[in-house]
């Protein structure tokens, strides 16, 4: 009976405690910016898949070149892969903290998290100046320009991430738990996740199975 | 009829207060996350033991394995990292992942598929095979 009061105005509805304007049955998100932010992934997704297949395709085009089982060093890759999978762990006490609202620990989970991905960039500038020190350099072959193309782009996501995590830490120390911050994190939640999903495709595709006899 | 009016008008209010609290995002925890953390070190461990071990002899076969505990990996991921599930967005982000994964696929397959024939066409010794195919 309620329901067909609903659609009169506010003003004429004296007494009446809180008048409702939507359905009740649909969940409206209060702003899309997540909703938003998953699409940007997704579309980040689809540059990461034309680099994978660009890499699938000219990956063993050496030209005479040196080949993945001479260049790669599985004991550094697999170093780089437990930065980045722990700073993916820190990062998520990070968001469990900030569910606590305990503010110092949040900054300490964030902080270690960006150490990580900085020791990550650092081991993978060092991999990359190894490279070009003995000559495979991108012009090299085809195979060295997708390699190049497919872990430098990946690395570049991580630095704009470092970026930003530095940038909202910033934030979160002048303005605390306000709810643009909050967002913002899961948002680089999301981001930093995404990026350890991408390098699991990373090191298995190009690295452990480009060391294959 | 009034109660039902209390009843309707606090369940509303309640709903809202619910959104802005999380934001509409799951709740994260460290039960969670540890899961996940630990599944990953383990499903990241195997396949390395296995390439810098040579446990197996055929290329293939390591290729196909690791390439299993990868896609294993990203699905673990998606669960314990990324939150997905059906309900997040009212389903939206998991109609999205969907769709990414159909290009994916659609892209990485269809790219092999074709470059490989190319490259199988456009070798000078198998031109007169290739003539006679009909």
């Amino acid at each position: 009976m309620s329901d067909t009061t609903v659609l009169s105005p506010a003003g004429a509805m004296t007494g009446h405690p809180d008048p409702r304007f939507h359905v009740q049955g649909e969940h409206h998100p209060e702003n899309g910016t997540l909703l938003g932010f998953w699409l940007y992934l997704m579309s980040d997704c689809l540059v990461f898949a034309c680099l994978f297949a660009i890499y699938a395709v000219v990956g063993r085009n050496f030209a005479a070149g040196p080949s993945g089982a001479d260049l790669f060093d599985l004991k550094l890759v697999a170093i780089n892969t437990a930065f980045l999978l722990l700073s993916s762990i820190t990062y998520g006490f990070a968001m469990i903290e900030m569910q606590r609202k305990r503010m110092r620990a949040t900054l300490t989970w964030l902080a270690i998290t960006g150490l990580f991905g900085a020791c990550f960039i650092a081991v993978e500038l060092y991999e990359f100046a190894h490279l070009i020190h003995e000559g495979a350099v991108p012009q090299r072959s085809a195979f060295l320009s997708s390699f190049f193309a497919l872990v430098g782009t990946h690395g570049l996501h991580v630095t704009f991430g470092l970026v930003w995590l530095v940038v909202l830490m910033v934030q979160l120390a002048q303005r605390g738990f306000i709810a643009e911050n909050r967002r913002r994190l899961m948002c680089l939640s999301m981001f930093w996740h995404f990026l350890d999903v991408v390098w699991i495709g990373v090191f298995t595709f190009v690295y452990l199975m480009g060391v294959l006899p | 009829m009034s109660t039902h009016n209390d009843h309707a008008a606090h369940g509303g209010h309640g709903h809202d207060h619910h959104d802005h609290e999380d934001d509409g995002a799951a709740h994260s925890t460290v039960k969670g996350y540890m899961t996940g953390f630990i599944l990953s070190v383990i499903l990241t461990a195997i396949p390395f033991w296995l390439v810098m071990g040579n446990v197996f002899d055929k290329s293939s076969t390591t290729a196909f394995v690791v390439l299993a505990f990868a896609a294993v990996q990203i699905v673990v991921h998606m669960i314990y990292f990324l939150h997905m599930n059906a309900r997040s967005e009212n389903g939206w982000t998991m109609l999205a992942l969907i769709f990414t994964v159909v290009i994916v696929v659609i892209t990485l397959s269809g790219s092999l598929w074709v470059m490989y024939h190319l490259n199988h066409n456009m070798m000078p010794g198998l031109m007169h095979e290739t003539h006679k195919t009909p």
